[in-house]
Order: structure tokens, then sequence, then C-alpha cells
């Protein structure tokens, strides 16, 4: 809603001095989000003036038409001599009325204007279109003013051009805002100043011999107000102070009977219509439309009607969706004059209805026609039901006043009754709600500046006023009260928390992945999840890959990503191609996050009832209708994973550096992770690793497919893993501290040959399995295949450390071990002691 | 080596005779001196304290003497090794330190030689706020709770007083989850704001209840410089007996403390929220210009785009009906809600003027956040 402040002052006298700026603070504090204040004029410099055009010769020989004219300025130019003006336009006459700005003047822009040789002639000023006055959109052409106005009179002043406008964002709840009445309501309430509301009018009583009105669905319709006026002149045109008020509050002047109605909207907040009496065939009715009919709205489209949508009608049919658009056959006709007599023909006869409908029927119309209208807007939030018969009596009076038209005696007014709706509550609710001191003294009288009625002592009874559709239970009032005291002045306080218990230990590990992750080099990103075919595609995913099984969006952004993630690579890779493409190319990316995992059986999710508790069972069932969301984390790799610097070489990343993601994940999560040698898309096929935690496999790490990395445009050896946080997280673990011996350690080195799809994971278990409790680590420190080894073998070469808790151990016992476990790891994997 | 003789007389033994052994003493001391490094040091240490040093060899003709004599002989071998000792043992720390100082030297490295063997990582920064945000609260006796991003209408929408028609429901664009039969009457919606969390904490046990709950929510707006579909709220909730629009305000207030800094002002602005009433917008005074910047074209201010306020988010007393929908008692229980936006406080907190960092992933934006923001 754009409020002039020129306009508010109408209806609120607010003090002289006060600024838009100052007026905003105030509402700002009682709930309007006041957006911006736009300073209209401000870089507009006279003098600009009322010109007469005493001559116009039309020069040729340009390549656009130009205008040498003689402009009657009055005394402005301090000579009385007309002005010599060239002009590019052509939508004036001789006699006609314009606005001249007068060298010295400045234009917004700022474009300085200055006496000038331009076509061959002196331009001593300009002719100004709306659109140079930044006074709207308007290109058609330069202004021409009424005849009435002097030459030489200041245009500033007569266009008020200068002005400032609230551009306020109003929400939902406060429809009544919608309306220059509604804001003025606020900010007399604000100011503590006195209303002049523009509803109070002189109404004659509803009769019967206005237009036949027949009202199908009271429901849909509780209220149709119909008003005629006879008589209007087509000709007339909207004054200045009528079209520079809509231009202010972002409506374009149209015609007459438009702008009228459009005007009334904007001052009492009620939407209008107005139709030609003459295009209407017969008794206006309200109805639901019937399955099939159609409508061709005032925009030219013609729509398909619902069941549910709420018409107006004649004999004809539809002529109108009901709080939304009127149609096509009905509207006001354009105003056309006959080139040779100059008479002008249209509408003269306007019947004009002023009806309530109900917001939810308006809304869900407005919906599904994708139709938002300034009427629909302002019926879903709540129209002032009795501010009908003022609105059109309003519309009335300013057809007759300006059009020329006859009211005529005629007034329909059909209402259905309206219960009243009274609020009990109790004086010492606000207090309670806003933990101050408010007393019901002030309770009550908040109460009534709003526009409510109160009775009562201890216990309130409250009757909103109509155009507070929104206040229905006590909490309503509450705010009200509260708001207008001030939140600011609610004194802040702190409650007392029972004692807290911190964090989960599931958060504390999902920290710690993160920490454990950076620490390790990784930058965290954060992906969104949408995805679609081509990410699988991309990925190599076979047709029926679990994983194509996805969640799909009815409106996704981008109708190629219509599908929520079910892996966390397609956004972490692409975050990797985005990167290397910017030219950073040595990187270690992770992400956490969900993914979201559809049922077996997709069902849907009940919608269930908001006025008690549900059940368990109910609960239970929304629950399973949602998909998996399991917590997953992913790294991605490439480039250098240690980089080559002065000390030497660095280290390329590759699938050993994925699989160690997963260790340093399995690390912070206390679990013990094992590796197994798997194939599965998109990773490549000799180097992928299939991730467990006990029996369970949890996820997957090695370098990419050469084909993934292909189609997706990605480095060459780029790796990747991973796994699912959920899967790995296991509650309540608990470290028993381990026995240090201080005996010393005997160390043995063993090198195995053995053949070389023998898994090193499957030598090392053997050897632990075979060393028994005296070893105390192991590791492998060299791997060669080749001559030495032979061929189709590799060495693998392991250092043991044995150690008993209670003793030195012999070298006896030590070597004994040492067999062991050389023999178990022969017996397993076909071990052979490299030089026996 | 003759045997003992107990009539032999001292002084007819050469070596022992004081002259000589004063000799072989200063010899072997101007030798010490004389060593230019520790390798002749060593070379005069063999040459005049070893087995077949003048000293030496005279110590062995001791046991020869008879009984009366060996005292005064002993005594003088003895002070005179003891001299050469102590020479040596002086020569050998000065050649040590010189020694010692040389390599020093010829060891010493540039130590402003880049350094970066070991690649730093970074956690991204709205993961670092969300848990500072947590961590104000857990101070505070909250817990942290967490829900589904793919969520039922009823939690998201119908519990917290958004009925189908309610104009709210089409204010926020939300993303719609296809039913089986194809249609948007799943039932289910990308979550829009963090609330429903609320609910789920509310129906899973009885008040008090104080909870944060920080996650990702999703509105169909197109990513720009300040806008992205993907975004990240925190959400607190307490419910318990007598919570007012005072407890609230107190609570923003130490957040705010413990976030931006103290002495900034709060703005209370009155606004509309269907689970919430009364309900309000929290403005933060900018804590860049402080309010300087507003209507002085002179100093503008980016942080504030000179309003001179920042919106830190909504927030109200819980809306009684949602606290029925949820199964809780709202004749003796009171609650308050507010949510704020992960981005723009970050945002204003650092400077980030556009969003779309925040999505894209260049480490270039990431790694200067370290691991705590």
């Amino acid at each position: 809603m754009r409020v002039p402040l020129s306009w508010l002052r109408e209806y609120v006298d607010l003090p002289a001095g006060e600024t838009g700026r100052d007026v905003a603070a105030r509402l700002v504090r009682a709930g309007l989000e006041v957006e911006t204040v736009e300073q209209l004029g401000t870089d507009i410099k006279g003098p600009l003036v009322v010109g007469e055009v005493l001559s116009i010769d039309e020069l040729s020989g340009f390549k656009k038409p130009i205008r040498h004219c003689f402009v009657n300025v009055g005394s402005a130019n301090g000579t009385g001599e007309p002005q010599e003006i060239v002009c590019g336009a052509t939508n004036f006459q001789v006699g006609d009325k314009v606005v001249v700005i007068l060298p010295g003047g400045v234009l917004p822009g700022p474009f300085p204007i200055s006496a000038r040789q331009t076509y061959g002639h002196t331009s001593a000023g300009m002719i100004c279109s709306a659109r140079e006055l930044g006074m709207g959109d308007d290109h058609n052409g330069i202004i021409v003013l009424p005849p009435e106005y002097e030459p030489g009179t200041d245009a500033i002043e007569l266009l008020q051009l200068v002005d400032e406008v609230l551009d306020i964002a109003v929400t939902p709840d406060r429809g009544y805002c919608l309306s220059m009445r509604g804001v003025a309501r606020e900010a007399a309430a604000a100011y503590g100043l006195p209303l002049a509301d523009p509803a109070l009018l002189d109404v004659p009583p509803a009769n019967s011999y206005g237009y036949l009105v027949k009202v199908a669905d009271p429901v849909g319709c509780d209220r149709f107000v119909a008003r005629t006026v006879t008589g209007v002149n087509p000709a007339a045109q909207s004054p200045i102070w009528l079209q520079r008020r809509l231009q202010k509050s972002g409506i374009r002047p149209i015609s007459l009977a438009v702008d009228i109605t459009n005007y009334v909207m904007l001052e009492v907040g009620q939407p209008l219509h107005a139709y030609d009496r003459e295009r209407v065939d017969g008794p206006i009715q309200v109805r639901r439309a019937a399955e099939g009919e159609t409508l061709t709205t005032l925009d030219g489209v013609k729509r398909k009607l619902s069941a549910e949508d709420l018409l107006i009608c004649d004999n004809s049919g539809p002529i109108g969706l009901a709080g939304v658009m009127g149609g096509a056959t009905t509207e006001i006709l354009d105003p056309v004059t006959d080139p040779e007599t100059g008479v002008v023909t249209g509408t003269t006869e306007i019947i004009v209805e002023a009806a309530h409908f109900e917001p939810v029927a308006i809304a869900r119309a407005a919906k599904r026609h994708k139709l938002p209208s300034e009427a629909s807007k302002r019926f879903e939030r709540g129209v002032d039901p009795e501010a009908a018969r003022a609105a059109a009596q309003r519309a009335v009076d300013l057809l007759v006043l300006i059009a020329g038209g006859t009211a005529e005696a005629g007034v329909t007014d059909i209402a259905a009754p309206h219960p009243v709706r009274t609020i009990s509550i109790d004086a010492g609710l606000p207090d309670r709600v806003a933990g101050a001191e408010y007393g019901r003294e002030t309770v009550t009288r908040r109460l009534q500046e709003v526009g409510c009625t109160v009775v009562g002592a201890d216990v309130l009874e409250v009757t909103p006023p109509s155009w507070r559709p929104d206040l229905t239970d006590p909490y309503d009032l509450v705010e009200e009260v509260v708001r207008l005291e001030g939140y600011d002045n609610v004194p802040a306080r702190m409650p007392t928390t029972p004692p807290g218990r911190g964090l989960s230990e599931a958060q504390r590990f999902h920290r710690r992945v993160g920490v454990a992750l950076a620490g390790a080099g990784y930058v965290e990103i954060n992906a969104y999840p949408f995805v679609g075919e081509a990410a699988f595609d991309g990925l190599g995913l076979d047709a029926d890959d679990a994983r194509r099984r996805v969640v799909k969006l009815v409106n996704p952004l981008n109708d190629a990503e219509p599908a929520l993630r079910t892996t966390l690579l397609p956004g972490l890779l692409g975050a990797l191609r985005r990167n290397v493409g910017r030219g950073n190319t040595d990187l270690a990316l992770f992400e956490t996050g969900t993914v979201f995992l559809p049922k077996a059986e997709r069902k849907v999710a009940p919608r269930l009832p908001v006025d008690r508790r549900p059940t368990e069972e109910q609960l239970a069932e929304l629950n399973a209708a949602l998909p998996d969301q399991p917590r997953r984390v992913a790294v991605a790799l490439t480039g250098e994973r240690l980089p080559s610097g002065w000390w030497g070489k660095g280290a390329p990343s590759g699938w050993a550096d994925a699989i160690e993601a997963a260790r340093t994940v399995a690390a912070a999560a206390g679990v013990e992770l094992t590796v197994r040698q798997a194939q599965y898309a998109p990773w490549h096929p000799g180097r992928c690793a299939e991730l467990l935690v006990g029996d369970e496999v949890v996820g997957h790490a090695g370098e990419l497919h050469p084909r993934v990395i292909k189609a997706m445009h990605l480095p060459e050896r780029t790796s990747a893993m991973e796994l699912d946080l959920d899967l790995v997280f296991e509650d309540g673990r608990r470290v028993s501290g381990p026995p240090v011996s201080a005996y010393p350690v005997a160390t043995q080195d063993v090198a195995l040959i053995v053949d070389a799809g023998v898994h090193a994971a499957d030598v090392e278990s053997a050897l632990r399995e075979g060393a028994g409790e005296l070893l105390e680590s192991l590791r492998l420190f060299d791997v060669f295949t080749g001559e030495q080894a032979g061929a189709g073998k590799k060495s693998l070469a392991y250092t043991l450390r044995f150690r008993a808790t209670d003793r030195t151990l012999t070298a006896d016992e030590a070597s004994a071990a040492r067999e062991s476990a050389v023999a178990v790891a022969a017996e397993r994997t076909g071990a052979v002691l490299r030089g026996a | 080596m003759s045997a003992p003789n107990k009539s032999y007389d001292p002084v007819e033994v050469e070596a022992l005779k004081p002259e000589v052994v004063e000799q072989a003493r200063d010899e072997a001391i101007a030798a010490f001196a004389a060593a230019a490094d520790l390798d002749e040091l060593k070379q005069a240490k063999v040459a005049h304290t070893g087995d077949r040093s003048p000293l030496s060899l005279a110590n062995r003709e001791i046991g020869a003497l008879p009984p009366q004599a060996k005292a005064a002989a002993g005594k003088l071998i003895g002070q005179a090794r003891g001299a050469v000792n102590q020479a040596l043992a002086k020569r050998q720390a000065e050649l040590e330190a010189e020694r010692d100082a040389r390599v020093l030297v010829e060891e010493a490295v540039d130590v402003t030689l880049p350094f970066g063997r070991v690649p730093r990582g970074a956690r991204h920064p709205l993961t670092t706020l969300a848990e500072r945000i947590e961590d104000t609260f857990v101070a505070m006796g909250y817990q942290v709770a967490s829900g589904p991003e793919v969520e039922a209408e009823w939690l998201n929408f119908d519990a917290l007083n958004l009925h189908a028609d309610h104009p709210a429901r089409s204010m926020q664009d939300t993303f719609f989850v296809e039913a089986p039969d194809g249609s948007a009457d799943s039932g289910m919606v990308l979550r829009t704001q963090t609330s429903p969390v609320q609910i789920r904490a509310m129906l899973a046990g009885e008040p008090p209840l104080y909870a944060v709950s920080p996650g990702r929510v999703y509105r169909t707006d197109e990513l720009d410089a300040t806008h992205t579909p993907v975004f990240r709220q925190v959400e607190a909730i307490a419910v318990d007996e007598g919570i007012t629009f005072g407890h609230l305000k107190g609570t923003i207030e130490v957040l705010v403390e413990k976030l931006i800094g103290g002495g900034l002002e709060l703005r209370w602005r009155p606004s509309y929220f269907p689970f919430t009433e009364p309900s309000a917008e929290i403005d933060l005074q900018c804590f860049v210009c402080r309010g300087a910047s507003v209507g002085n074209p002179d100093r503008p201010c980016r942080t504030c785009s000179s309003e001179g306020w920042i919106e830190l988010g909504g927030c109200g007393v819980v809306n009684p009906r949602v606290l029925v929908a949820a199964g809780i008692d709202p004749n003796r229980y009171s609650g308050f809600a507010f949510g704020l936006g992960l981005e723009r406080i970050l945002m204003n907190r650092h400077n980030v003027a556009d969003m779309r960092d925040m999505v894209e992933g260049d480490v270039r934006f990431t790694l200067p956040f370290g691991m705590e923001i």
C-alpha cells in the first residue's frame, strides 16, 4: 500500500513539521511495515509553469517530426513575450495548455534547462511529458492540461509534484490497512489524534427500486450494494488531483469511471466494480459457476471456470469473476471521439457494485486463475462489509460531481444477517502475556482506539469493529493492547530454565566429524540437494540402481532437477568442478547433509486435526509417510593432497586419501572401520573400497571411474568417499583405558610373498591373529611387485612389535610369536616368507 | 721393570726427578695450549696423558720405590698430573665452545622460507555460526532439537495455525513433494521454516521445554545476491509456566549481546505470524553506522542500506492454538518462539556482500573462516 503523505493528512491532522520519515517511524512501532519513504519532486526546480500554445511550425527535413512553437507563459519569463520552444512531441494543438519548464529550471536526472540552438531555432525551455516530471511511466507524449488554467501558473503546485509516499507492506491480518482509511486510523492512534473517517457518509437507505440483484449464494456473497448513475458525460476526464493521487499510489489513470472506482478502493478499502448498464442484460445474479462455463475477463483472457468460482452473472451468463476481475462484455467503454463532429461517445449509464465476498472463496479463485488483483488482494485479507454502502455512495458522488451524472434514487443493498461477534477477555490477560502492568483502564482504552466496543469489568466483553475480521480470540486483543502500548516498553526478563543437558552424543559426533575433516585439510561446502536424471547418468548408475528412486518435487526451480538427492556426490562434485574452473586446482572438499530416500511403499502424509493433540497412531502414520532422511558425509579430492614445494615433491591425492577420510570419520566416531575391495558406481572398479563397521556396509571410497570423470568433466584421478553418519555413530560408547606396559619392546620384521590378488587386509588380519596377545602393533612398511617378488606375486614387508605387560620378552618368545603369525598368514593367504 | 728394591734411592730414578716431572708437566700444558682444534688436542692428550706419556711412565716407577719414598713421589706425580688434566679440560672446553659456535652458524637456515606442507581445511561459516548460536542457548539450559527437511504439511503448516487457505501459506512459496498419484497432495513439503521442529519437540514431552533448532529450510526463490532457495534458520522455543513476551525480549537481548556485541539498541516491531500472538519483528541497530547513515547521503552504510536497522528475525508469544495442536494445556503453559535467518546474520556479522558466495562452495570464500567463527 502506497500512502501519499499529503493524502493521509486529509484524515489525520498531523503536526505541520512532521516528515514522512517521522510518520513512518511511528507507524513502524505500531506494526506497519513501512518499507520505504519516497521523496517526490525533490529533484525538480522551477520555473515550471502552465503555458498556452500560440503557434506551431512543423519543421521538415529531419529524421523525426519537430515542432517550432511559441508558447504564452504569462509573466513567468519576466518579459511576458511568447516563449520560443522546439518540441519533439506531436500530441498537442494550438490553444492547448501545456507544462513548460523555463531556462534555469532543473528536471529529474538532473537535467538543467537552458536556452540553446537546436534544429535551426532557439529553444528557450521545454514542454514536459509526465515521465520527464517523474509523475509516471506514461509514454503518450507531453501533458495536455484541462483548459481552465491560466498561463504562467506554477505547475509544481498544480501537479502536486512535491510529496512523500510511504510504501507499506501490509501483513495478511491487517487487510484494513490496504486503504487510506485504515492507515489513517493507525496514524491517528499512533499520534493520539482524532480520525476523519472517509466512510462516514450520508447514505440513503436501501429501497426496492434499485437495480435488480439476486444473490443465490449468500455464504459466498453476504453483501451486495448496487447504485446507478445516468447521464454520465463520456468525455469527462479525471481531474489532476485524482490522477495524481492514483499515480502516487502506484495505479495508472485509465478513464474517469475506472479511476473513480480505484480511487474509492484506495480511500475506503472497498473494491468496486463499474458496469455499463446498457451492456448488462437483465438482473445481476451472484452464483457459483457451472462446470464448463467460461468467462472472458477484462484482461482479454478467456477463462475456464471451476464449480467453486463465485460469479457475477446477467441473463447472458457470467459477466465477472466475483471479487477478482470483471468481464469484458459489460466493461465501461473507452470514449471515442468522432473526428468530424468532435462528439465523444461512450458509456453514459453506470452501475456501481460494492459487494462483500467470502475471503477463502476469493483467495482460491485468484490462486486457481493465477489472477492476483487489487480487489482479490483486499477480499482475501478481509474487507469491511459495513463500508460497502459508503463506498458506493462515494463513487456515485464523484461521478455526479466530475462526470455530470445523475444519481438514480434506487438503492440496492442485499445483506445476509451477520451475527455479532463478541470476545470475552480477562482484563488481566494482556498483563500476563506481556509480562507488563497495564491495568484494566489502559486495556479498555486501547481496545476502544482500535474501534472495539468494550463493556464489563474484570471480564471484558469486546465487540471488534466490522473492519477487523482478524480479531477473533482474546490473544488477538492482547496483541492490539501490547502493540499500541509499545513492544519497546515491555520490560525484558530472563526465564528460569531447568538444568540443561547439553548437546547429545550424536550432536557432539556431528561436530567432531566436521572438525576432524577440516583438521585434515578438507574444506566444507553446502550444495543444493536438487538433482535430475542427468546427475545419475553422470555417475554411471544402472537403470535399476536404488539411488535412482527419488523423492520428487511438484514445483522444482529447475525442471531438469526435479528430485531430491539420494547421494551427496552430485552436489559435491559440482562444487569441485566449479572450483577447478575458477583455478583452484588442489582440492579436498567435504559436505555433511541429509539425503532423501523414499519409503518402499509411498504414502500420503495425513492432515491431522489441529484442535487437539493427534494420537500416537496418527503421528506414527504421519512419520511413516516421510522419506528416510539419513545424514551422510562425503569428500572429494583432486590435485595435490600434499603440496610440492622447496622441501621437495608433494603427493597427489588418490583413492587412498578418500579411504583415509573415511578412517578420519570413523575415528571421530570411535569405531573401527574395515575396508573391503568392491565394485560400486561411480567408483573405478579396481579402486573402490567398501567401508564397513562390523558387518554393516556404511559407505564407499576410492578413485572415480574414468568414464564418470569424463562424463562429469572432472580432473583425472578425482577421488571421493561417501558414508552414512547414522550408521557409523554408536551411542553410549565408552573407551576403557588400556594397560600400558613399561617392559621393553621386541621388534621383528617379516617380508611375505603373496599372490598379487591377495588383499593386504587379509594378510594383516591373519598376521594379527597368528601373532596373538603379545603383538602390540603391526605396520606394513613396504609393498613391491616385480622380478624379486616373482611373476604374479607381490611382497609385503611388515614390522611387528611385541611386548608383554608383565615381563621382558625373550628373543625366543618374540620369534615364536612371529613364526606363529607367519604360519597363520601362510595358511590363510598362501604367504611365503621371502627368502625362505 | 725392576723388582722392588728397599734400599733404592729415589733421587737416583731419572724420571722421578722433580725437574724432569715439572718439565713433562710444562710440556703437556704447552702442547694443550698449542692445540688449534679438537683433533690436535686429542693427539696432545694421547701424547701427554696416555699410557706412554712421560708422566704415566714416571708414575709406574713409583711402585718400585721403597715405601718411605713412595708418598713424596706420588705427591709429585699427582700434582703434575692434576695440573695437566686441568689444562686439558680447560682447553677441551675452549675448543668445544669454538667448534659449537662455528657449527651452529654453519647450520643456520632461513626460517622465513614459505611453508605450507600440510594443507589447511575449514568448516563452512554457516555451520560454525549455527554452532555458536546453539552454544549460547545450551549455556542457557536449552536442548538442541532437529527434524526432517522433507516434512509433513501438518507439521509445517496446520499445526502452526496455518490452515489450508491461510493467506500466509501462499506468502511462503513452498516446494511441494509429489504424491504417489503425481499430484501435489502428498501431505509433504520441503519445510519452509524450522518451526515444525518446535511442534515435534512439544509433541515429544511435557513442558518445561527449552529448545533451539538450527536447520536448512526451503523456499522457491531464485538464487541471487540476497536470496537463496535453500537457506538456514535457527529457531528457539520456550514453553513453561508463566512465560511472557518480556522473557522473549530478555532472551534475545542475551543472544544479541553474545553474537554481535553489547550496547546495541533493539527495535521491536509488531508483525504477524500465525503461530505467535503477539508477534514481532526484531531489528537490530546497525552496528556499523549506528544509525548515522539514515537520511545522510554523504555517509551511506552498506551493512544496513542506510536504514539504520538490520532485520534480525521474527518472534512472538506462542499462539495458544499451536499449544493445543501439540497437546499442551494453554491455560497452564505459555511459550515464546523466535526464528533467525543465518545467512543474513553471516552477511552482517562478517561483511559478506553476496549470498551466492555461501552457496557455491568456492574454497577461497570458506578458507579464511577456518574452524570457528
